[in-house]
């Protein structure tokens, strides 16, 4: 797989036996064993994931919370030290950026981390969105990212952190040392199954998988590849860039407006949004069970009486229903949980109802 | 141990099916090669019996998890037999590809269409150039 670059952690991943793709320009494990097996791992025990391919923006400087509150759909300057929003980067049409989690590591201080396929998009969309005093750093390719997924998670992690794991509430975070390694813990994820990610230097990546490997080993840890997460995070209902979200597509579509400062004011796609608001959403992203037989995928058509009305985003089987669910954008008046569509397989329309998201609740 | 099984009695394509033959009847089925890049199979999409499928056509569906196989007939010939257990147990083709993880069953047509098929050799040839 030429031309594509590696995580800090590719070697361990061929040693695991991991079947590695192409994704978002990096080779990554798309399993190591099963992707079945490892979703439920992550659902009934913990799975480990590298996400070493997404990216770290840090933006500092006087100006750095008034640039970055201008540039996300999030509140920031009410953000407290030490804890952790998501939110939307939008542009001037509303349309979606990039979806990123943002942390307030100090008062003129924050990081963004950022989709890996829109790393160098929002580099550059950040830069030319910036104050001059605004220092702008990408630190993606010296940071390593685990994620460390399912109940377990704490009683892996707790005895390898200096300090009192359980005081880190849901979306916050602490820089500690994990196994004498500096690292930063966050109580966040993308798989309703609670659990932390752990952000390193890439030349720890190694040393800090291990750690938490031989820690796991006991509670029943399995290394996880993107299959696991991709069907973790469509039974959590989180959108994924490229899927649910793009550049055309906006938040109040996405159903993501409690991520939104609609009536905060200024950020960029601020007035493009409160006119949609006002005009009301063409169409909204809804989630929906398979009641026939046949598996959404993205890109089928979705029906209502034979009329195609909208498109999958995302679709698979859940492991944990034990039915293929699927996300997919339809016009607002079909968008009501209750409503049956019909998903267009293979040219066979397969009954589905729209139901409540997520499919499958966390612990938060 | 080899990495894939590639059974020495069968005929095999380049999409990856492995055709059994005894007198006319032939039994389909997919590699173990095709079944492990696939992962676990979720989903079996077979032909109803008495169609008539040509050497190539697509015949049906194997999913996975992620990914959406079709299938295409080795061989021209009449759908005698389907697997319909596998509707319930789709890993089924998991466990045991070359056994009970067959897919159809097919009354051969045209016993010359058998030389276009590959042999075990050229199969395993096949598969290492994708690796």
């Amino acid at each position: 797989m030429s031309g594509l670059r590696r995580t800090p952690l590719h070697d361990v991943h061929l040693a695991l036996g991991a079947r590695l793709v192409p994704f978002a320009g990096f080779e990554m494990p798309v399993q190591y064993r099963s992707i079945l097996e490892e979703h439920a791992a992550v659902r009934e025990r913990a799975g480990l994931f590298d996400v070493s391919h997404m990216g770290q923006l840090w933006l500092r400087g006087p100006s750095a919370i008034a640039d970055a509150e201008r540039l996300l759909s999030c509140p920031v300057a009410s953000l407290k030290l030490g804890r952790v929003r998501y939110g939307l980067l939008c542009n001037e049409h509303g349309g979606v950026v990039d979806d990123v989690t943002l942390y307030r590591v100090a008062g003129d201080h924050v990081l963004l981390c950022v989709n890996a396929s829109n790393t160098a998009k929002d580099r550059d969309w950040i830069a030319a969105h910036c104050s001059a005093a605004t220092a702008l750093r990408d630190a993606s390719d010296e940071t390593c990212l685990l994620a460390l997924q399912g109940p377990a998670s704490e009683a892996i992690l707790a005895p390898l952190v200096a300090f009192d794991l359980s005081r880190v509430r849901f979306f916050a975070f602490a820089e500690t040392e994990l196994a004498g390694m500096r690292v930063l813990v966050s109580r966040t994820g993308y798989t309703h199954a609670g659990g932390f990610e752990i952000y390193g230097q890439a030349s720890d990546a190694r040393a800090i998988w291990r750690a938490l490997s031989d820690a796991g080993a006991a509670h029943g840890l399995a290394p996880a590849g993107l299959g696991a997460r991709d069907t973790l995070r469509l039974e959590a209902a989180l959108p994924l860039y490229g899927h649910e979200l793009d550049d055309e597509t906006t938040p109040l579509e996405a159903r993501l407006e409690r991520f939104v400062k609609l009536d905060a004011g200024g950020f960029i796609g601020a007035e493009a949004l409160r006119a949609e608001r006002e005009a009301g959403p063409r169409r909204a992203l809804v989630g929906f069970v398979v009641e026939g037989r046949g598996i959404a995928r993205a890109e089928h058509a979705l029906a209502v009486a034979g009329a195609e009305v909208g498109r999958v985003t995302s679709g698979a089987p859940s492991p944990t229903l034990g039915k293929p669910i699927g996300l997919g954008y339809v016009p607002p008046l079909q968008a009501a949980v209750g409503t049956k569509l019909d998903v267009m397989v293979r040219g066979q329309a397969v009954p589905a109802r729209v139901v409540e998201t997520p499919f499958v609740r966390g612990p938060h | 141990m080899a990495k894939y099984e590639i059974p020495d009695d069968l005929y095999y394509t380049r999409e990856d099916e492995w055709a059994r033959v005894e007198r006319n009847r032939v039994t389909i089925g997919i590699t173990d090669y095709a079944q492990q890049q696939l992962g676990d199979i979720v989903f079996v999409e077979l032909p109803e019996l008495g169609r008539t499928l040509d050497r190539g056509e697509p015949f049906g569906v194997v999913e996975s998890v992620k990914a959406v196989a079709d299938l295409f007939a080795p061989l021209t010939g009449e759908v005698v037999e389907v697997n319909t257990g596998l509707g319930e147990a789709p890993d089924g083709v998991n466990a045991d590809c070359y056994g009970d993880g067959w897919l159809v069953v097919v009354q051969l047509s045209d016993p010359a269409e058998l030389e276009q098929l590959l042999s075990p050799g050229d199969y395993a040839q096949h598969v290492k150039d994708r690796e």
